[in-house]
């Protein structure tokens, strides 16, 4: 199937994939980071922002646009014996990644902008990169803090990027396809013991565990959140930026949020199928159902994400470091290894 | 090797959805007030007609934060040939409260009740000198002190209560002795004069001061002297004429004059100097003045009363 956002003009199409992209990156972390906003107060008994609102419509609902402005107006400070070009392009390069993954997701039949054959292993490729801004930012900075932030941050990739990509590779197994987009249609023919049809999630539960954990620790969101603990290092990587540079790096982590959740849901949790097994009709509405289905459960797994911040403290270094080697890494490879074998032994 | 995990977090995350699942208890402050506890620390007020400009409040602030000027003033003799007397005039009086830090200890330590604590907070402000309230803006913060709150069942009255009802119990002793003694002379003179029958008597004397030594009010007392002797009057057979009440001689209540007289001298004492003007008190409660505010008003017209008719009653003599 093409993709719906293809036309004659080749450069029309590229023009219109990359606003579309980019007006939904920024969208989605606005609308993903107010929930957050909300659900935190209440999960913390207060009610979050209540003020601002964009017209009638109270309840905060604007409080991240006017948390925007207030970026934009905030000074640009670059420290004196900071590298100047890197330090001014590394909220950039932190940001580019989540955008790139969201070039390959899926939201509906025919709604992504490319399904490439390769979607799954691009997107985890992507993913990684992420770390080389903020090494960028740590570095750059001159601030003893910032660059502990960045050094934590690369081993907290090194370690959480083997299970996530070790999880995805074992839907990789069982689908026999990397394209993202077969990955969804294969989910949903897939039948245990030729009666209940499930999504990948119920036989690799375990899978699908590990790359949401992994994925919270790849964004840094707490209990993860050791290379910005506010209490030892300040802000990590972010400690001396302001303004727009600065909301660059909020608004990553918020549009990472969505795009990890985005793409657990097509690994895991059949895509834009409504539930397993499910027949959408052709056409238009297939393509709109499709697509609040899968955002809908983006959401919701980005609201387990900020359950999860909202409950648990955050971990030590050394226990993160841990729980990733001695856990997660050996439980994604027992897994994988169970999963290859059950492909084979199963017709 | 790390403990595996338990299932204490699940708990955790329990505890979380439920509390997300429950109204908030946030109170949406500029749109809602709160619900703050009467005896909240908001503002200090200055009753201004206590302060006898002692300083002790200044000196015992720790942020050195209340300003008094105040100068010497030479009030004349009260009467002539007496010495004039010096007093301090309250000039300024002013609480810094960008410095204040709501210890409370000059509240405490003013020995006048001059400074009360006031739960009103609204009164931020542009300028931080503008947070410095002189005397008349303390003087307004005073409408908006609570009433003191009620004492507990069985506590002790404050001094004050306790002082000014034993000085009205005095009062009243001496009212009624001089009520006797008066009451013994008329008698002692009116049955010289007509040892004939009297009316009988409309007020038992005698009721009335056991029932005051039983520690009575007196009009209960009274009221109850008066049907005594309503009773006594019916006994004695509705004789009006009947000779030689027996009451006539017994050191007392005999003749009708002692008995009025006895009440009239009580009267005063009932309503003891009246320390407090009810009527003015209502009246400024109902205007929405703040109850301390209405008690000291009403206080000072029934001085003004009491002087007026300790004034009336010396120009009668
Ligand atoms: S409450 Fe304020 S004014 Fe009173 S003593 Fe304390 S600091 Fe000074
Ligand atoms: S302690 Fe009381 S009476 Fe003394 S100066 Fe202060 S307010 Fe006036």
């Amino acid at each position: 199937m093409e993709s719906i956002l293809t036309f004659d003009s080749l450069l029309f199409t590229v023009v219109v994939k990359v606003l579309v992209i980019v007006a939904f990156f920024l969208v989605a972390a606005l609308v993903v980071g107010y929930l957050e906003h909300k659900v935190m107060g209440h999960m913390q008994d207060r009610t979050g922002p209540m003020e601002a609102g964009l017209g009638p419509v109270k309840h905060g609902v604007g409080q991240l646009v006017a948390d925007g402005a207030k970026f934009i107006q905030k000074e640009d400070i670059i420290p004196r014996s900071a590298d100047r070009w890197v330090f001014a392009i590394a909220p950039g390069v932190a940001l580019v990644p989540t955008l790139m993954i969201l070039v390959v997701i899926p939201f509906g039949p025919g709604v992504w902008a490319e399904n490439l054959d390769l979607g799954l292993f691009f997107a985890l490729a992507a993913s990684g990169v992420t770390v080389i801004g903020v090494l960028m930012a740590g570095w750059a900075s001159a601030n003893k803090f910032s660059l502990m932030g960045a050094i934590r941050d690369a081993a907290q990739l090194i370690a959480y990027e083997l299970p996530l990509v070790l999880a995805g590779a074992a839907v990789a197994l069982q689908a026999g396809t990397l394209s993202l987009v077969e990955i969804v249609e294969r989910q949903n023919e897939l039948v245990l013991f030729d009666t209940i049809p499930v999504w990948y999630g119920v036989p690799q539960v375990i899978g699908f565990g590990l790359f949401f954990v992994a994925a919270m620790a790849e964004l840094n969101r707490p209990p993860f959140d050791m290379p910005i603990a506010d209490s030892e290092i300040i802000a990590g990587h972010m400690t001396e930026y302001t303004g727009l540079r600065y909301a660059f790096f909020m608004l990553s982590e918020y549009a990472g949020m969505v795009v990890l959740s985005a793409l657990a849901v097509v690994l895991f949790l059949g895509g834009w199928y409504p539930w397993p097994g499910a027949d959408l009709p052709d056409g238009a509405w297939g393509a709109v159902i499709g697509t609040v289905t899968t955002i809908a459960k983006t959401v919701i797994l980005a609201m387990v994400m900020t359950w999860a911040r909202a409950t648990f403290p955050r971990l030590r270094e050394d226990q993160l470091q841990r729980m990733a080697w001695t856990i997660l890494i050996p439980l994604a490879l027992a897994q994988i290894v169970v999963i290859a074998i059950v492909i084979v032994v199963l017709p | 090797m790390p403990t595996a995990p338990k299932i204490g977090l699940l708990k955790g995350l329990g505890l979380t959805l439920k509390t997300a699942l429950t109204p908030a208890t946030t109170q949406q402050y500029p749109h809602v007030k709160p619900d703050l506890p009467p005896r909240t620390r908001g503002v200090i007020a200055l009753m201004e007609e206590n302060c006898t400009v002692c300083f002790q409040c200044a000196r015992e602030c720790p942020d050195w934060c209340i300003y008094i000027d105040s100068h010497k003033l030479t009030v004349p003799p009260k009467e002539p040939g007496g010495r004039s007397r010096t007093r301090n005039q309250l000039d300024r009086f002013a609480i810094d409260f960008a410095l204040c830090m709501y210890c409370g200890i000059c509240v405490e330590v003013c020995p006048f009740d001059a400074l009360f604590w006031s739960p009103e907070f609204e009164y931020s402000e542009h300028r931080i000198a503008d947070l410095t309230h002189e005397m008349d803006q303390l003087r307004e913060w005073m409408d908006t002190v609570p009433p003191p709150p009620p004492l507990e069942v069985g506590a002790a009255m404050p001094k004050e209560v306790q002082d000014g009802q034993r000085a009205a119990a005095k009062a009243v002793e001496e009212a009624a002795e001089a009520a006797r003694a008066a009451a013994e002379a008329a008698a002692q003179a009116e049955a010289a004069a007509q040892p004939a029958a009297e009316p009988a008597p409309d007020f038992d004397q005698e009721t009335y001061d056991r029932l005051l030594a039983e520690g009575k009010s007196e009009r209960v007392a009274k009221a109850k002297a008066k049907k005594a002797a309503a009773k006594q009057r019916s006994a004695a057979g509705g004789q009006p004429g009947g000779s030689a009440s027996p009451q006539a001689d017994d050191g007392g209540s005999g003749s009708p004059q002692a008995g009025a007289q006895a009440a009239a001298a009580a009267e005063p004492a009932a309503e003891p100097a009246p320390e407090f003007d009810q009527e003015t008190y209502d009246r400024l409660l109902a205007e929405g003045k703040s109850e301390r505010v209405a008690a000291a008003k009403a206080k000072a017209a029934a001085a003004k009363r009491r002087r007026q008719a300790s004034e009336g009653s010396e120009g009668d003599q």
